[in-house]
């Protein structure tokens, strides 16, 4: 199976559903002759032209609500926002419109959009470029929320966010763009929504990492494994709604310790929610309190030194999860 | 701007019965809520029946009306049972909705009645993004989108202007003048309060029809709707109308006096249409009292068609959050009635 980048998987899975369903088309800001700004939509306008990779203007709120429009009559849109921030100038069509309409109108008509966005800290962008807002979209009935982390879940999962009914909040990140993995080149590889990914296996620890911080949470195991004996078991949900429970509970009911690790901000956050629904499912299974390791609670600053200690890596990870072992 | 002629007596008289329904029907209303059969808000059309009739009778069975929180009227005028509107405001099963909308959120997606909005501007790039659709797919299905004065204020009004110009896209954007936005006078809350002019800058031409008049409202949305249709191109038409009572039935109209409203009302669509029918030997006067009496026994008929229709049942609260089937599986509802949370697979099971 070849190796591609994340941003290059995403560009596939865009391809091949566009080849695959004539009703599949984009919209975005800058997504067709700049060739997207993260250049995920890179060479679509060449090969599909101007009515299906639609360059548009700088109004985030319209172009989600076009989205939803079209999409009402039955057309696939995948509506580009260029940065997760960005769609909060949008939410008005994604919550009072997209997750509700099919709801409100009494199941009378469905609304298969894709927003894609990027979110994530790292590349000194500040305060209104930098956020990850997945727990905000979590919030939301009536939405589904995807946040890949590898670059075949990427592809996958895009694959499986288009064919579906319902809108997704399609959460990509910035940091994780360049990096690549295996991929399969199948245009029928599908990754469905609600399966979450073990990404190593362990006895001692579960670790649950929420988009990026699932490939931290991956490293952490590695150094907890090398440096202290403790093997981690790290599960990527891959999709926050619907949510794999099952894997997450069957791992704490054997490892009796549960972090969670989100590059949000910890309150009202996904490790909030999650650690919520392990204790009322799983209390009498866990042996310690479960951590959370969360983004600073700040909006995030500019300084190289500040925005790094504002959103997790390993070390944060590996101290979470020794506390969990502290009494013993 | 009486000077179209009448539309062929049958037409005519078909649009009065309808005004007139519209008329009975959300005086109705109006009792049902005072009697507390109607929960939340309740917006009612009164004085702006030609508006809406005038409008629909312009479109086609194949093109998408979408509206505000002010729409009862337009599903009726679209061909909605009544009774059906009346059971959605009601909160009934047999509501356009089964109770899920409400008086601002009704929709009748097979007389293409693409839904009543409550955030006032929200409707806009949703209708644009309709007229995307027909361009899409390459059909002559034009889109009608109705909203307040207020909603001009909304940024979704330029953004939508903007991309409709950009994008010929096959839209008429009316935007109903009744004056005011809840209880801001025109004068206070636009700067331009000639309103048909608001899309110029971004390249929508504007046009203007008497919203007490339905024959005049007729022919300016036929030209703009052929305009939509033909040029690929979009217009906004400003209606200008005026209603009768508050913005909803919570409005005490500490904002406008008496004599203004009694001055309107003289311009009472379905008296004024009614005079002239009768002026023209399409009706007599006689007729004119049983249209009156027929439509009035229809929205009789309404009420008691949702007070005879059932609840929901308290076990289809989760139906339609999500289209079920396919992938949506695992846990994604929390469930408050019972313990933990519903699962996809349990739901589509109970579906199946």
């Amino acid at each position: 199976m070849p190796m591609m980048r994340y941003r290059e998987a995403l560009n596939q899975a865009l391809r091949e559903e566009m080849l695959r369903d004539e009703g599949v088309f984009l919209m975005g800001e800058d997504i067709g002759v700049f060739n997207g700004a993260y250049k995920v939509t890179a060479g679509l306008l060449d090969e599909f032209g101007e009515r299906r990779v639609r360059d548009t203007p700088i109004s985030e709120n319209t172009i989600v609500g076009m989205g939803v429009g079209a999409a009402m009559l039955g057309l696939r849109p995948v509506v580009e926002l260029m940065t997760i921030n960005f769609s909060l100038l949008a939410l008005d069509q994604i919550v009072n419109h997209a997750s509700h309409i099919h709801y409100m109108f009494g199941g009378q008509v469905k609304v298969p959009l894709v927003v894609r966005m990027p979110q994530g800290a790292g590349h000194q962008l500040g305060p209104t470029h930098s956020h990850s807002w997945e727990a905000l979209y979590l919030h939301v009935p009536g939405l589904l929320v995807a946040v890949p982390s590898t670059a075949a879940d990427a592809k996958g999962l895009l694959k499986a966010a288009i064919r579906d009914e319902n809108p997704v909040i399609f959460i990509e990140h910035e940091y994780l763009y360049g990096q690549r993995g295996v991929v399969p080149d199948d245009d029928e590889f599908v990754v469905p929504f609600g399966k979450a990914a073990v990404r190593r296996e362990g006895g001692d620890v579960t670790i649950v990492g929420i988009s990026r911080m699932a490939v931290t949470a991956e490293k952490a195991a590695a150094l907890l494994s090398e440096q202290h004996e403790i093997e981690a078991e790290v599960i990527d949900p891959r999709t926050l709604r619907p949510l794999d429970l099952d894997t997450i509970l069957e791992s704490v009911r054997r490892t009796n310790r549960c972090v969670i690790v989100e590059e949000g901000w910890p309150h009202g956050g996904v490790g909030a929610n999650l650690a919520a629904l392990i204790q009322e499912q799983a209390f009498d299974d866990l042996d310690a309190p479960i951590g959370r390791v969360t983004g600073a609670d700040v909006p995030m600053p500019y300084a190289k030194n500040l925005e790094q200690i504002a959103f997790p890596h390993e070390p944060e990870v590996v101290d979470a999860v020794l506390a969990t072992f502290r009494d013993l | 701007m009486a000077d179209h002629p009448l539309p062929e007596p049958d037409v005519a008289r078909e649009w009065f019965e309808t005004m007139l329904l519209i008329r009975h029907f959300e005086e109705r209303a109006g009792e049902q809520y005072a009697r507390a059969k109607i929960g939340g808000f309740l917006h009612l059309a009164i004085g702006e029946e030609a508006s809406m009739v005038g409008t629909v009778r312009a479109m086609r069975d194949t093109d998408y009306l979408i509206s505000t929180y002010r729409s009862h009227g337009q599903t009726i005028a679209r061909g909605s049972p009544p009774g059906r509107v009346m059971a959605e405001l009601f909160g009934r099963v047999d509501g356009l909705c089964h109770g899920r909308g409400g008086s601002m959120h009704m929709f009748d997606l097979p007389r293409r009645f693409m839904g009543g909005y409550g955030i006032v501007g929200g409707n806009l790039p949703i209708a644009a993004g309709f007229g995307l659709a027909a361009d899409y797919m390459g059909n002559d299905d034009a889109t009608v989108c109705q909203f307040g004065d207020g909603a001009s204020n909304q940024g979704t009004f330029g953004e939508t202007m903007n991309l409709a110009a950009l994008w010929r896209l096959p839209v008429v954007f009316m935007v109903t003048n009744n004056r005011f936005g809840m209880g801001t006078a025109l004068e206070r809350h636009s700067a331009v309060t000639d309103l048909q002019v608001k899309g110029e800058g971004f390249g929508v031409p504007g046009m203007e029809c008497d919203g007490m008049d339905v024959v005049d409202t007729f022919h300016v949305t036929t030209e703009a709707l052929r305009i939509a249709r033909e040029e690929r191109r979009p217009v906004l038409v400003e209606a200008l109308t005026y209603r009768f009572r508050g913005h909803s039935m919570a409005d005490p109209e500490e904002y406008r006096t008496k004599a203004e409203v009694e001055e309107w009302r003289k311009r009472d669509p379905i008296i004024t249409f009614g005079d002239r029918l009768v002026a023209e030997t399409v009706i007599t006067e006689d007729e004119r009292a049983e249209l009156d009496a027929a439509a009035r026994q229809a929205a009789d008929d309404a009420v008691a068609f949702a007070d005879a229709s059932p609840v929901p049942d308290p076990s289809s609260l989760y139906d339609d959050v999500y289209v079920l089937g396919g992938q949506i599986q695992g846990w994604y509802s929390v469930d408050e009635r019972g313990a933990g949370v519903r699962k996809g697979e349990d739901l589509a099971e109970e579906h199946a």
